[in-house]
């Protein structure tokens, strides 16, 4: 809890309190209501716990999640990877409250171990860079499934982990500043289009 | 046993339903002087603690997709409590071939909490539908009469647009408009090349201050409710000023069941189950206003019987669930390159589009009758989950190509949506089901539903304007919708050959109406030109339940108009002592 004695239900009684006095609307003053969305987002950050306990997977299926999410969206120059966006955490929460996404995830981590070990002997988490990037360029494009029809599920696994961990990514802090969105704010007026995009 | 109790209450009105009918009536009549009560089956509202405005998807543990991903489109986790599809131990139920959704809202403020905005007139033509080209009825009421109505609400709820001059699509009380996006000016230039009409949207939203209330400040959000007013609602615009007069008393979590015939053919009360006790109640009135929503107002009237009315109360025409509509609906969406190319920039606006295509055929003979709007939208949006779908598709692999894949390729979607019009047919209505009961015990609704070919062959036409207009706007058609890109596996014009793959679901625009619908001649309509019931004068319908058709303008500002109408009407008859 934030030690600032002005809490967000100080502020928020207080503007209830203002909005019944002031105007027969049920309305907030634009200005306070603004006030009071940043006080929201301090304490929300503030309150970012640190350690995450899986909710679904086990722990070495959790560290096959995040190696596997960090792989498909990874850091870069311009920003932090999927793990740092929290994409892992997303989808295990979202995993455990879903059956279809547990058989899905939960299949496709096992298909991938079993193969990894046949092939080369190791789960995918001990297989080198390169028997990695072998096994992932495999599943990663459609046109094997095409090729060879027992790799379908394997595909549509990763074409859905993809896909998941875009969802999980661009919906981070990170993700929403890498992409470029800078809405969501307050605004006076309404500024337009900064260069009119041609036909 | 009845003298034993004390003298019991009596209130002038009871109003049924708080939102864009019931809660102008609400205002109207309290303001006139009467004493209202307001029977509401949900609970009542809290801007402060019930929107979500300004929330980012990563202060919600589910990004707003809710638990399992299951919360996706109108019912997320950051839309405004809003209603939904299905309600536990309240279900409706469709008949055997027939698909109809019911999306219902039970909380004050009713779907105005969380609607599009949307604030169309009617036209001329639409009031004179079978004068116009044979089809359906004519309204007992003109464009002309309504008018002053239309002119009343804009004033006071606040709409923005631009004056036209466009036929059978009347200009209103206008604040200007906000300017264009991006991607509307790319989709305007399309159409000007098409001779397709764009123009300036017309929204319940405020560009200037208006009553107390601060303009909106373009964030994007009216979906999800606005603290500061800046859009309507019904729970933050109507209900409020009604309180203010003292004369408003509001029972929430009331689920009405059945209005009471009094003495002389008249009503006297209305039942209710009290949801929090589940006990049956009951509110007297001197008059009854129903704006219960056009299918939850036709139930109630429906099971209302009595020896007087065995097919329901003010139903001796049958009429009552009958002539049940909704706009017809098609989506296509597009991806544009040469958005790739816009500047990082805000691109929120208003919650809705900036522009939108009245519809530009009117008076040409067409494959189909009446006609249809387009709205769009898309671009830099605020990113969501579901948003990169396409993108991982078409790119496939996985690493920092795809990364910047998703970065170049964001914001370059625009989605288009038709909503026409539909012509009632003897095929789409509802009735009580004869089996099912809800859990207060009410007999539910059973749906009857069958789209008409005129509206399959309107749903192709908007296929096929969508398409032109993604083309000549240099953008290539997709599957899926703007906030849900997909890659087309199918391919899209493989849709064109059958229209039925891309209308709605009967009730899925939530445009549903023309239940209790007005008329001057008793046999075929169960209301008179002041939407007061033929067979019981002091009964009265106030949502979209009296409408005669159901033209592509989003009914809710008629909704208004029309309660507004009815509204001042009702006062008159109570001043003059005719209730």
């Amino acid at each position: 809890m934030p030690a600032d004695p002005l809490s967000r239900r100080t502020i928020l009684k207080s503007l209830s309190i203002c909005a019944v006095a002031g105007s027969v609307l049920r309305v907030i003053p634009l200005q306070a209501a603004e006030y009071a969305h940043h006080i929201i987002e301090t304490e929300k950050a503030d309150s970012k716990s640190a350690g995450y306990a899986p909710k679904f997977f086990d722990a070495h299926q959790y560290k096959t999640l995040q190696a596997l999410c960090e792989t498909i969206l990874p850091a870069d120059a311009d920003s932090g990877g999927a793990i740092e966006g929290g994409a892992p955490e997303f989808i295990d929460l979202l995993t455990s409250e879903n059956a279809e996404y547990q058989a899905k995830l939960a299949g496709g981590l096992k298909w991938l171990d079993s193969t990894c070990t046949a092939r080369h002997g190791n789960a995918y988490l001990d297989c080198t860079q390169q028997q990695q990037n072998e096994i992932l360029d495999l599943i990663a494009y459609r046109k094997s499934a095409v090729q060879d029809e027992s790799l379908s599920e394997a595909v549509e696994f990763f074409s859905f982990l993809r896909n998941f961990t875009a969802d999980g990514f661009f919906t981070s802090k990170i993700g929403i500043k890498y992409l470029g969105y800078v809405g969501n704010t307050y605004l006076v007026a309404f500024p337009g289009c900064p260069r009119v995009p041609e036909l | 046993m009845l003298q034993l109790n004390p003298p019991k209450k009596v209130y002038d009105v009871c109003i049924i339903g708080s939102g864009a009918g019931g809660g102008t009536a609400a205002k109207v009549l309290t303001e006139g002087g009467l004493n209202v009560v307001m029977l509401e089956a949900g609970p009542r509202l809290d801007p402060d603690k019930d929107f979500k405005e300004h929330v980012w998807p990563f202060q919600l543990p589910h990004r707003g997709v809710g638990v399992g991903g299951r919360q996706q489109g109108i019912g997320n986790e950051f839309m405004a409590p809003n209603g939904f599809w299905e309600i536990e131990g309240e279900p409706y139920t469709t008949a055997p071939g027939s698909s109809f959704r019911w999306f219902r809202s039970r909380i004050e403020g009713g779907r105005t909490n969380h609607w599009g905005r949307i604030a169309l007139r009617f036209g001329p033509a639409d009031f004179r539908a079978h004068s116009t080209d044979g089809m359906g009825d004519d309204w007992p009421i003109t464009y002309e009469e309504l008018q002053p109505y239309y002119d009343k609400v804009e004033s006071y709820i606040g709409v923005f647009g631009s004056k036209e001059n466009i036929v059978n699509a009347p200009d209103g009380v206008f604040m200007p408009p906000p300017k264009p996006r991006c991607t509307e000016i790319l989709v305007k230039k399309a159409c000007d090349r098409l001779n397709i009409t764009c123009i300036p949207s017309r929204l319940a939203i405020l560009t200037k201050p208006l009553n107390d209330r601060d303009p909106c400040h373009y964030c994007a959000q009216c979906g999800r409710g606005c603290k500061s007013a800046s859009n309507f609602s019904s729970s933050q615009v109507m209900i409020p000023p009604a309180m203010a007069t003292g004369r408003l008393t509001m029972i929430a979590n009331a689920m009405a069941r059945e209005i009471v015939l009094g003495e002389g053919g008249k009503v006297e009360a209305v039942s209710y189950i009290d949801k929090n006790t589940r006990d049956e109640q009951r509110v007297y009135a001197k008059a009854v206003v129903v704006a219960a929503s056009a299918c939850e107002s036709a139930r109630l009237l429906l099971n209302s019987r009595s020896a007087s009315f065995p097919n329901g109360l003010a139903n001796a025409s049958g009429v009552v669930g009958r002539n049940l509509t909704d706009s017809v609906g098609s989506d296509l969406a597009g991806y544009f390159p040469q958005l790739e190319k816009m500047p990082a920039h805000n691109h929120d606006g208003v919650g809705g589009m900036h522009m939108y295509m009245p519809w530009w055929r009117f008076g040409q003979k067409n494959e189909f009758l009446r006609g249809y709007h387009i709205e769009f939208g898309g671009g830099r949006d605020m990113p969501g989950v579901g948003g990169f779908e396409y993108v991982c598709q078409e790119h496939e692999g996985y690493g920092i190509s795809l990364k910047q894949k998703c970065r170049s390729t964001y914001g370059t979607f625009i989605g288009f949506s038709g909503r026409g019009e539909m012509i009632p047919n003897e095929n789409c209505y509802c009735e009580l089901d004869p089996d099912v009961k809800d859990k207060w015990g009410i007999p539910v609704l059973r749906f009857h539903w069958q789209w008409s070919d005129n509206e399959l062959k309107m749903a192709a036409d908007m296929q096929r304007t969508f398409r032109s207009i993604i083309e000549t706007a240099g953008g290539t058609v997709i599957a899926g919708t703007r906030r849900h890109p997909q890659k087309s596996a199918a391919g899209a014009s493989n849709a064109l050959e059958q229209p039925s793959a891309r209308i709605s679901v009967g009730g899925a625009i939530i445009h549903e109406l023309g239940t209790i619908r007005m008329g001057t001649d008793p046999k075929t309509s169960a209301l008179n030109s002041n939407c007061q019931a033929h067979d019981v004068r002091n009964l009265f319908v106030a949502d979209a339940a009296p409408f005669v058709t159901n033209p592509d303008k989003n009914p809710t500002l008629t909704i208004m108009a029309l309660s507004w109408r009815t509204s001042e009407y009702l006062l008159n008859q109570a001043k003059k002592g005719e209730l």
